[in-house]
């Protein structure tokens, strides 16, 4: 895959369709796949990675990038499409300067599941047959790809691309038998008191740190009302239970309808608070009061809190 | 820092009888930026306002908070008190210490604390209120309709009444509408051409009204107003100044077999028409789907019979724009493809034909001349029954129809029944009915007179089928009164299609920023009480592109939206109100969260120019409000996730200081 | 009104056009409720923002009532449609997050329903008083 991709970028940068490619590149750690730019042959050459720790959103960084002057290359993923689309249907990407590769995508391996199987000295991963192969330090060591992928991708909602120019690898389908509402559902079924209980405890674990709200696709706003001392509303670190849930109620209110269950938000949390809940209840919610909505699916649909009908139920 | 002062009244003891005003006028005084803070028997009196103005000039105030009725009562007295002194009228707030304190609660104490509280909030809100100023904006004292039938016409003929000029915009050849096909009308039973023919002749000869028949709305822009238009004239291949209207063409036209749209097809005209002899403007017009010479370039024949030379096959459209103040829908309707009902067998049956087509077979200008024939072979029907509510009044499960009832079809079917009773005694009619709606002056008395004089067999029941036996039709119903299934063989039956709105409404809606309905109406800006306003400012509403009407209904409502333009036109400058949205740029995502949710299409959007960092220029996509046409609902401010929309007058902080006040 | 030793603090957010002038219908027809209900006028419910509601509880109010023109009157035509949806959808989010739902309320009342106003208000401050303080929302530095 990594060899593919490699070589069509390098043919459209050379032919001049595009001036620069949006991949991942190594990070801190060979497991920590980064988001980066490259600008000419000999950077994608050297440093250019795609593999199952490549796990990050691309399609945010367009804001900027699509607005950088000249053609971008992206590689997306099936679930990136949506968040791209939707970007494009809130006109914050402009769609002419973006050259899209959709991706295939069979889910992304999860690091720390990794490590809590007592996998150290990671150093790469492949993939074949359903399986991780995960190079260490100690030599390679096989697990089944489903013990060790990311929650999110256990219950992707969709391996369809949505939009691209070209396609590497196979198409999906919309997978419409997915779980990804049963731990939604698990809350709902709770008492008040219950449900209380188990956001606080995994809300005061909030440092604040911004994370959710910087990789969110969704959220691209010019300035979070959060930062603006003008909004009324601006908090720095959390200092009250109050402004934990305040934080994150908003976020997932601004992003409702919009937010297109990438999963983004959860994955970076350093403190693996299950924030995808929280819009996956919003979500939920719309699909059950207003009719199935899927934000990014198709950018000329309206989304549930930019329309009505007359006979909406009652709040 | 504002100076705020306060003033509490008494209102008598309206207020002062459950509330110690003396002791709130005390508390309130002790509040930051309160510089001034008293009590007084009628503030709304005229000393009571002295009281407030040299109060103003005396302490140099800049915020007023008065305690006293609603401000529904008398904002507007004491903002008008401010203005005098030269404070701006929106610094003034109201706690309303009568209606939501005085007059709700018994206990002196709890009133007194809570008269307090709400004074509170008063302040808090006026330490954020800034001098807010009314925008004006000229007017284009010209007013477009869109539409030429009896609606757009009565509506034009009042406005250029009141001497503003009109622009009629017909997209058919000829204005008239759906009035003109119809052969008589309910419940006089005068004939429709001799009471709409006049109204045509009147609307063509009033100097202040342009007639573009054949003429298309093809972009609209602007604000009330303010509206710009283009329009496209289709080319008609035919120069209208010179079309004298002889019809000698489409007498000598060699392409006879162009179905007839105005007899609904039920007969044929040639590709250079007039659609019927009163045609207004009444000047030629060559189909170019029919036309010879267009097509091949040979035949010419039109041309060459033509004495005024008024034949000229290279004519293109044309797009022309006109400014206007108002604009009012008045597209009208049509009834439904009656063909989505097969089971009563219309288009397979030749004799199952629709009420709008029966009329053309009564009209003396029909394609029977009058005498009432069916289509298959042309004989004299005995046996003709209606079948009612075809497609109107229909439960949500069914998507071939409309959940509305069509209103018109009880009154037109009992016409129908009565005019062929009245001409061929012999004939048998069934009229098939859910209920029959008669409300209006003389349409009940209209009804029975069809049941008791004229022997019309009205049964309540349903058809189910329709079915060719032989030469005549079954037609399989049930009565419901006498609990019955019923066979009727008849000769003729006529379906009593449900109108829906023309096609053209919903795009010409789009441009207009006027919202509809789910059925494609328009929808007025008050169901009750601005029935013939769109929410859109500016944009007004004529006829059955806001529900289903007949025509004594249509013409009032045409002449109430008149006068409702006029309203418009008749100012020189019309004053906003200054509550309304706006962005700040700076924060704007441009996502358009904002004009999604916008009733009035006051939000519009555009790529500026920023200064980005180490400096470069960043274009970013951003709205804007326009303060003439938003009406200051606030639904925008919420759609958006920056932050970036407000409300003035109530903007954010505002109301979060209200908050914080009533919860301290 | 005091509950236990507790006065709920009940907001109501009333629209301009129907629920505030109904209110006023409330109070000319000596109509009482509850003191503990103090009414913001906004233009149309649809200006009510979701932090306006948070910030109550914030700032230490027991119950949050949005009161608006019944759907098909709305002065501005859809506000009120906006604002059914956009408050379905945060209630809930609330209740998920298990906030009582029983504080929070939307009500259509029209500028004719002063009776219905009044019984609203009532009710709301009954049942708000019955769940006792909000402790779930406060924010301890505004309860001194």
């Amino acid at each position: 895959m990594q060899a593919m991709m490699e070589k069509r970028a390098l043919e459209l940068l050379e032919n001049g369709t595009v001036d620069r490619v949006l991949g991942w590149s190594a990070g801190e750690f060979p497991y920590d796949m980064t988001p980066a730019v490259f600008e000419t042959a000999e950077e994608l050459k050297n440093n250019f990675v795609y593999n199952d720790f490549c796990g990050a959103n691309l399609s945010k960084y367009l804001v900027k990038e699509s607005r950088k002057g000249g053609k971008i290359l992206v590689f997306l993923k099936p679930c990136d499409t949506y968040s791209f689309n939707q970007l494009i249907a809130e006109h914050r990407v402009l769609r002419e300067n973006v050259y899209v590769i959709g991706i295939e995508c069979y889910g992304k391996a999860d690091v720390d599941k990794l490590k809590a199987m007592g996998i150290e000295g990671i150093t790469g991963i492949r993939t074949e047959n359903g399986e991780y192969t995960v190079m260490t330090v100690y030599g390679d060591k096989t697990v089944k790809a489903y013990e060790a992928m990311a929650d999110r991708c256990l219950s992707c909602k969709s391996k369809k691309h949505v939009v691209y120019d070209e396609l590497i690898g196979e198409e999906g389908e919309v997978i419409e038998d997915c779980d990804r509402f049963d731990m939604v559902k698990k809350l709902e079924a709770m008492t008040p008191d219950e449900r209380f209980a188990f956001w606080r405890n995994e809300l005061s674990r909030c440092i604040r740190c911004n994370a959710c709200r910087n990789v969110c696709p969704a959220c691209t706003c010019e300035q979070c009302v959060f930062d603006n001392p003008n909004s009324g509303i601006s908090q720095k670190a959390a200092v009250t239970s109050f402004e934990e849930n305040m934080f994150h109620i908003i976020r997932a209110f601004h992003v409702a309808g919009r937010c297109t269950d990438c999963g983004e938000c959860s994955r970076v949390c350093p403190q693996n608070i299950p924030l995808h809940l929280l819009n996956r209840k919003f979500i939920k919610d719309m699909n059950e009061f207003y009719g199935d909505y899927q934000a990014g699916e198709d950018p000329e649909k309206k989304p549930p809190l930019g329309t009505y009908t007359l006979g909406d139920r009652e709040a | 820092m504002q100076r705020i002062g306060v003033f509490i009244c008494h209102c008598g003891t309206n207020i002062a009888g459950t509330v110690d005003v003396k002791a709130v006028a005390e508390a309130l005084s002790h509040e930051q930026g309160v510089v001034f803070s008293t009590d007084y028997q009628y503030m709304c009196s005229e000393s009571g306002q002295q009281l407030m103005r040299e109060a103003i000039r005396e302490h140099k105030l800049t915020g007023i908070v008065v305690g006293s009725c609603s401000p529904r009562m008398h904002e507007a007295t004491f903002r008008k008190a401010a203005a005098a002194e030269g404070l701006n009228s929106y610094m003034v707030e109201i706690a309303n210490l009568r209606e939501h304190v005085s007059w709700i609660h018994k206990d002196m104490k709890e009133a007194t604390e809570k008269a307090i509280i709400l004074g509170r909030a008063a302040i808090a809100k006026v330490h954020l209120n800034a001098p807010l100023q009314a925008g004006e904006s000229p007017v284009t004292k010209r007013a477009l309709v869109i539409g030429g039938g009896i609606a757009g016409i009565q509506t034009a003929l009042d406005i250029a009444e009141a001497g503003f000029e009109v622009d009629i915009v017909e997209k058919s050849p000829t204005i008239g509408g759906k009035m003109a096909q119809l052969d008589k009308t309910f419940p006089t039973l005068d004939c429709a051409a001799c009471i709409l023919t006049p109204k045509m002749v009147d609307a063509a000869q009033n100097e202040k009204i342009t007639i573009y028949a054949y003429s298309e709305i093809e972009a609209v822009k602007g604000y009330v107003g303010n509206f710009k238009a283009q329009i496209r004239r289709k080319a008609r291949y035919v120069d209208e100044t010179k079309c004298t209207g002889c019809g000698l063409c489409t007498e000598k036209c060699p392409q006879k077999k162009v179905p007839n749209e105005f007899n609904m097809g039920m007969d044929t005209r040639r590709a250079i028409y007039i659609p019927f002899a009163q045609a207004v403007p009444k000047v030629a017009t060559i189909d170019a789907t029919y036309c010879t010479m267009l097509k091949t370039g040979k035949c010419g024949v039109c041309s060459k019979i033509c004495g005024t030379g008024a034949i000229d096959y290279t004519q293109k459209d044309e797009i022309i724009e006109r400014e206007y103040g108002a604009i009012v829908a008045a597209t009208g309707f049509n009834p439904i493809d009656a063909k989505v009902y097969g089971e009563y067998g219309y288009g397979t049956c030749p004799d199952v034909v629709t009420s709008l087509e029966l009329e053309r077979l009564m009209n003396a200008a029909g394609p029977t001349n009058g005498t009432l024939l069916r289509p298959s072979d042309k004989a004299h029907p005995h046996k003709i029954v209606f079948v009612q509510c075809v497609g109107s009044r229909c439960t949500e499960t069914d998507e071939r129809g409309k959940p509305y009832c069509s209103k018109i079809c009880c009154m037109y079917t009992a016409k129908h029944a009565m005019l062929i009773r009245e001409k061929y005694p012999d004939t048998e009619v069934y009229v098939f009915y859910i209920d029959v709606r008669t409300p209006g002056k003389n349409f009940d008395e209209f009804y029975r007179r069809a049941v008791e004089q004229y022997g019309v067999h009205y049964i309540k029941g349903m058809v189910g089928k329709v079915t060719q036996n032989g030469t005549q039709l079954r037609v399989q119903a049930s009565d419901l009164l006498a609990g019955e299934q019923l066979h009727i063989d008849a000769d003729l039956v006529v379906l009593a299609t449900a109108i829906e709105p023309d096609k053209t409404a919903r795009s010409i809606g789009t441009m207009l920023t006027a919202s509809m309905d789910t059925n494609d109406f328009f929808t007025e800006a008050h169901p009750k009480l601005r029935p013939v306003e769109s929410p859109t400012a500016g944009i007004f509403l004529s006829g059955v592109c806001q529900g289903p009407k007949d025509i004594p209904e249509t013409v009032s409502q045409a002449s109430a939206c008149a006068a409702k333009v006029i309203g418009v036109l008749a100012k020189d400058k019309l004053t906003c109100n200054p509550c309304v949205a706006s962005s700040d740029e700076m924060l704007c995502n441009g996502c358009s969260s904002c004009e999604k949710v916008c009733p009035y299409g006051a939000i519009t959007y555009s790529d500026k120019e920023f200064r980005g960092p180490n400096r470069t220029t960043l274009i970013r996509r951003v709205a804007s409000v326009n303060p003439a046409v938003c009406q200051g609902c606030g639904a925008c401010t919420v759609a958006c996730p920056s932050g970036a929309m407000d409300l003035k007058g109530f903007t954010n902080k505002q109301i979060m200081a209200e908050v914080d006040a009533i919860c301290k | 009104m005091q509950v236990n030793g507790y006065t709920p603090k009940i907001v109501a957010f009333c629209c301009n056009w129907c629920s505030y002038a109904g209110a006023d219908g409330a109070g000319s027809a000596r109509l009482s409720y509850p003191e503990n209900v103090k009414i913001i006028r906004v233009p149309c419910s649809c200006r009510v923002n979701p932090m306006f509601i948070l910030r109550a509880f914030q700032r230490g109010a027991d119950g949050v009532i949005i009161a608006g023109c019944h759907p098909g009157d709305c002065h501005y035509t859809s506000g009120n449609y906006f604002t059914r949806r956009r408050m379905a959808l945060l209630f809930s989010m609330l209740d998920y997050l298990g906030i009582e739902r029983e504080r929070t309320r939307v009500e259509w009342i029209s500028a004719a329903e002063g009776a219905k106003f009044s019984k609203t208000m009532n009710e709301f401050c009954d049942t708000v008083a019955a769940l006792g303080e909000n402790k779930r929302l406060e924010d301890l530095r505004c309860k001194q």
